[in-house]
């Protein structure tokens, strides 16, 4: 579910360094507001993907989309939030764990949402939820009485479902052999 | 054959055709330098400041429509491109700027004379490159000639480091197709859209065109003549939109906007219809959003999606190819004329005929609009002319009008002072058979002056109009109307600019009357090579009318009529 005023897009770039600076550069100048962005590599290793959700109140979606798409190493833009779609958010949350109540609260909360105890000692325990934001969220609600310690999301990924697909053919016209390429990048 | 990085650089850019590059060695690029020896087909010119060369390429893009090269080092001589860049991209200008790097196993380590410059420019740039290794250059090279000349054309950056561009490689020019998966051209205009523009254009009663640089960047002044005449709409154009349609055409309006003709204003507020061609609502043609053009539908056509809904919400966004859109639409629009429409306009053009300074009875001063229509007249209207930013601007846009695309060249979006001398100089290149004019202010003329050395060294036929009214005179105007006269930082205290031109060895002669300009477009004429003409003009002129700033684009401040007080 999202939030009226923001929006999803799914965003397939060239794996080439300083893509990353292009498009947070890009979001600064023209005064659009990120809620999360995340990057990683896809199954094609001249292909990242990115997912950014976007608090569209001031600027029409598409107006974002047209203007990732201007750059030149942005290979295809997808607003995914406005027809069916799969999104997930993952958190670490380190909680106090250090009497009995909090540690039978914390097992108990767990059960009742896509979470787990990853690591559980005698003053803090490591939970990880994987679910889409607005559970994350409601969970994170749960824990705060009993004392969030330590926080870290991933921001939402998303991908639409059924056949949409959004994907490139494309291969890299020039294969940079050198090590310099990777090391000088931005 | 085994090429260095500097050599497959000069073999690309002859490929791209390119016979002048402007630029200021130093030492990252030396090695490139050095190559340039063996290639004499590409003359090089030694500007005085990287921000001339940038401007250059800049005015020789923008006269040929060819991509403009520009050229420095790292560090100082990258940044001193920067404002040119700035310029170039919010003008939509081809030009391509080659700059050295220190040398790869240095980047990062602040280095002598090290910038990020492909940082620095990322904003400012349709893209850049910085060139990892030396397999990479010519695809580089190719890529980004491409960029910056197709589309919506922008300025291109490749920083070379200086151990790429002494590296030797297998020289192959990479032919065949360039793969740029992410890049897209549009062409034509969706059918649907473009059907659902026609409809509208059909329907309307009150219509008018808003006609940008789109239209020249296209080519498409032909399908706009045609659009109007077919339809009998109105055509107001953008600053950069001047010479996009002949200004003696009868349909024509002039400018519209912040120091635009009052009828195209109050068209543009009573229209049913906005057509906008390759222009893009810049503040300065809008004034106020909010009120802006409320009892229009509007049609925006733009070869770059991003701008359709930017500032304005339309009814109707085609992104394409302006020529190509047009062509599609002419088949089915119908032809027809709006004469009650037209009256009220040419009500307008009336009143305004009223109020021309033009009209005023002549008195000892010599007025800056007086400079310019008489610059118009003595050139038979067919001079490239070259503007700087501000007052001069302006009276430009107003009294020489212009009957061919690309005969205007002025910084619009940026408004960069600065600009008008030396992208004469690069329009003089691109085009040596045209009467070249930089008109300038004596503001703007002093931030790039130096060039006079580079006019005199390379022997460049420029004219150089300063009108020299001892103030920064577009500030000076707003601090009348909007800061009560207080005249902060704008009176100036010049040099002798005759004096100047002659320690350049630049012929000049200063203009206090008006019936010398006459005389002083002949001597101009008669130097084979820069001259400079000081008009010595009216301290206080104001541009009128002027929608201020954020204001409703019919709230104008209109010159009084004579007999009228202010």
């Amino acid at each position: 579910m999202q939030q009226e005023n923001r929006q999803t897009l799914a965003v397939l770039v060239e794996n080439k360094p300083g893509v990353l600076n292009r498009v947070v550069s890009l979001f600064r100048r023209r005064n659009f507001n990120v809620d999360s962005l995340t990057v990683g590599r896809t199954h094609k290793p001249h292909i990242s993907r990115m997912t950014i959700v976007v608090d569209v109140q001031r600027h029409d979606v598409r107006v974002v989309a047209a203007n990732l798409l201007k750059l030149i190493n942005v290979i295809d833009v997808r607003v995914i939030s406005q027809e069916p779609d799969v999104s997930r958010d993952l958190a670490l949350i380190k909680v106090r764990t250090d009497d009995v109540d909090s540690r039978n609260s914390v097992t108990m909360i767990c059960e009742r949402y896509p979470a787990r105890i990853v690591d559980i000692g005698t003053k803090v325990a490591i939970l990880e939820i994987t679910a889409q934001e607005d559970v994350v969220e409601a969970m994170i609600e749960e824990l705060k009485p009993i004392g969030i310690v330590e926080m870290v999301r991933t921001g939402v990924v998303a991908m639409g479902r059924g056949t949409r697909i959004l994907d490139s053919d494309y291969e890299p016209a020039v294969r940079i052999t050198t090590n310099n390429a990777e090391r000088i990048g931005v | 054959m085994l090429l260095t990085g500097s050599e497959i650089v000069m073999e690309c850019l002859i490929r791209e055709g390119v016979d002048v590059i402007f630029g200021y060695p130093g030492g990252a690029i030396l090695p490139t330098y050095d190559a340039m020896t063996k290639y004499p087909q590409i003359h090089h010119v030694l500007v005085r400041h990287e921000q001339g060369a940038s401007h250059m390429a800049d005015g020789y893009a923008r006269a040929t429509g060819k991509v403009g090269v520009a050229i420095a080092t790292s560090g100082p001589g990258a940044t001193n491109l920067v404002t040119g860049i700035a310029t170039a991209m919010m003008d939509s200008s081809p030009i391509v700027c080659i700059t050295g790097q220190v040398a790869r196993g240095s980047i990062g380590t602040d280095a002598f004379q090290e910038t990020d410059v492909t940082g620095v420019t990322l904003p400012v740039t349709k893209h850049n490159y910085l060139v990892a290794d030396v397999e990479e250059l010519a695809y580089v090279i190719r890529e980004a000639f491409h960029i910056a000349r197709s589309g919506r054309p922008g300025p291109v950056l490749i920083d070379i480091p200086k151990d790429v561009q002494t590296q030797k490689t297998e020289f192959i020019y990479p032919e065949g197709e360039i793969r740029l998966p992410g890049y897209r051209v549009p062409s034509e205009g969706h059918e649907d859209d473009v059907m659902l523009a026609v409809d509208l254009i059909n329907q309307a009663q009150r219509p008018i065109i808003l006609a940008g640089h789109g239209i020249m960047m296209a080519g498409a002044s032909e399908q706009l003549r045609e659009l109007s005449e077919i339809a009998g709409i109105p055509v107001a154009l953008t600053l950069l939109g001047k010479g996009a349609m002949p200004e003696d055409h009868p349909m024509v309006l002039g400018m519209m906007g912040m120091h635009g003709e009052a009828a195209s204003n109050h068209a543009i507020q009573e229209a049913d219809l906005l057509i906008a061609l390759g222009m893009r609502f810049d503040d300065r043609v809008t004034g106020n959003l909010k009120t802006y053009a409320q009892k229009a539908k509007k049609i925006h056509v733009d070869i770059d999606p991003s701008e359709i809904n930017k500032n304005v919400r339309v009814n109707v966004g085609i992104p394409g190819d302006v020529r190509a859109v047009l062509s599609q639409m002419l088949p089915h629009v119908h032809r027809t004329q709006h004469p009650d429409w037209m009256a009220w306009i040419r009500d307008w053009q009336e009143d305004a005929d009223e109020r021309d300074i033009l009209q005023y009875s002549a008195d000892s001063k010599l007025l800056g609009a007086q400079v310019i229509n008489d610059l118009w007249q003595f050139t038979g209207g067919n001079a490239v002319t070259v503007t700087d930013v501000g007052q001069h601007q302006m009276l430009e846009a107003q009294y020489y009008p212009h009957q061919r695309p690309s005969s205007l060249i002025t910084s619009g979006g940026l408004g960069t002072m600065g600009f008008g001398f030396p992208a004469a100089i690069g329009a003089k290149f691109g085009k040596p058979e045209e009467e070249v004019w930089a008109i300038v202010g004596d503001g703007g003329f002093q931030m790039t002056m130096c060039e006079l050395a580079t006019a005199v060294q390379e022997n460049i036929d420029v004219n150089i109009a300063i009108l020299n009214n001892a103030y920064l005179g577009m500030v000076r105007q707003w601090q009348e109307f909007f800061y009560e006269e207080r005249y902060q930082s704008t009176p100036m205290v010049n040099p002798d600019f005759c004096k100047l031109a002659d320690a350049f060895g630049i012929p000049s002669m200063r203009v206090t009357k008006r019936e010398q300009v006459e005389e002083s477009v002949a001597f101009a004429r008669s130097i084979k090579g820069p001259v400079l003409i000081e008009y010595v003009i009216e301290k206080e002129e104001i541009v009128y009318p002027m929608v201020p700033a954020g204001a409703d684009l019919h709230n104008m401040i209109r010159r009084p009529k004579p007999g009228e007080s202010r």
